[in-house]
């Protein structure tokens, strides 16, 4: 027998108002990001002083565009939701503390946007 | 309601260093780290996407004796976040959680992370100078 209500049981909702979203967004980031990232040292090794031209040709092939805007976005995701943790965790100001927060998401989604753009870029010959 | 003058638990310092503990806040700090480091992966990609010069300056910055250190210091934070992020998985699903297998899943990464680390750079040493 619960104290909860019934609609409180369905929306999933605990003391932190959000649920499981951010748990799980973190872990199943974290899960794509295995494969990923041990694929993305084979390719910044492979990637070591190319130029431009080296670049764009490994761009070209297929599977390494499709790997590198998977691994970009995904990464930025996971990104912002570890450093919302630590955010949460050391700021006790509420007012700063919402300021960083939202810095952290339009921070993130930014530097995403604009690495999926310059990989495009390249890849087509922008 | 005043709460900034209660009495505190004993906090940090008066616990003895031990692996589960200083594994746990080096997978913060590793993390912290790598998105610093997703910073420079940010400049790296724009400065591709911006032309050739860029790129070149981009590469011949993190070819210099500091870019070359900072990378090795994120090749070992990505392996250990990495290597460290699935025995995390591991215990998300149950598993794992007794201290003998705490401590070896532990001294596993640590192992796992410097011999990683280490292969990683031979390989890269001997391939410097050029894609393919």
């Amino acid at each position: 027998m619960s104290l909860q209500t019934d609609l409180a049981r369905v929306r999933g909702l605990g003391s932190a108002k959000e649920g499981t979203g951010h748990w799980w967004a973190q872990r199943l980031t974290a899960v794509a990001l295995v494969p990923l990232g041990i694929w993305f040292v084979f390719a910044a090794v492979f990637l070591a002083g190319a130029d431009l031209g080296e670049f764009r040709a490994w761009l070209t092939v297929p599977y390494n565009l499709i790997l590198m805007v998977l691994l970009t976005g995904v990464l930025f995701h996971h990104m912002q939701l570890g450093m919302q943790v630590v955010f949460e965790d050391y700021i006790h100001n509420e007012r700063s503390k919402t300021v960083v927060l939202i810095l952290n998401k339009f921070i993130a989604v930014i530097l995403g946007v604009s690495c999926i753009i310059a990989l495009l870029r390249v890849a087509f010959g922008g | 309601m005043a709460t900034d003058n209660r009495p505190l638990s004993p906090h940090l310092q008066v616990y003895r260093w031990q692996i589960t503990s200083v594994l746990s806040i080096l997978h913060r700090i590793t993390g912290v780290g790598l998105a610093v480091g997703a910073i420079v992966f940010a400049y790296w990609l724009n400065a591709a996407g911006y032309g050739a010069d860029a790129f070149a300056r981009a590469q011949a910055v993190l070819g210099t004796w500091v870019g070359v250190v900072l990378l090795v210091g994120w090749t070992f934070a990505l392996f250990y976040h990495l290597l460290n992020g699935i025995r995390h998985l591991f215990w998300d699903a149950g598993m794992g959680f007794e201290l003998s297998q705490v401590r070896a899943s532990g001294w596993t990464v640590v192992i796992g992370t410097a011999v990683l680390t280490a292969i990683t750079w031979a390989v890269a040493w001997n391939t410097a100078g050029g894609a393919g």
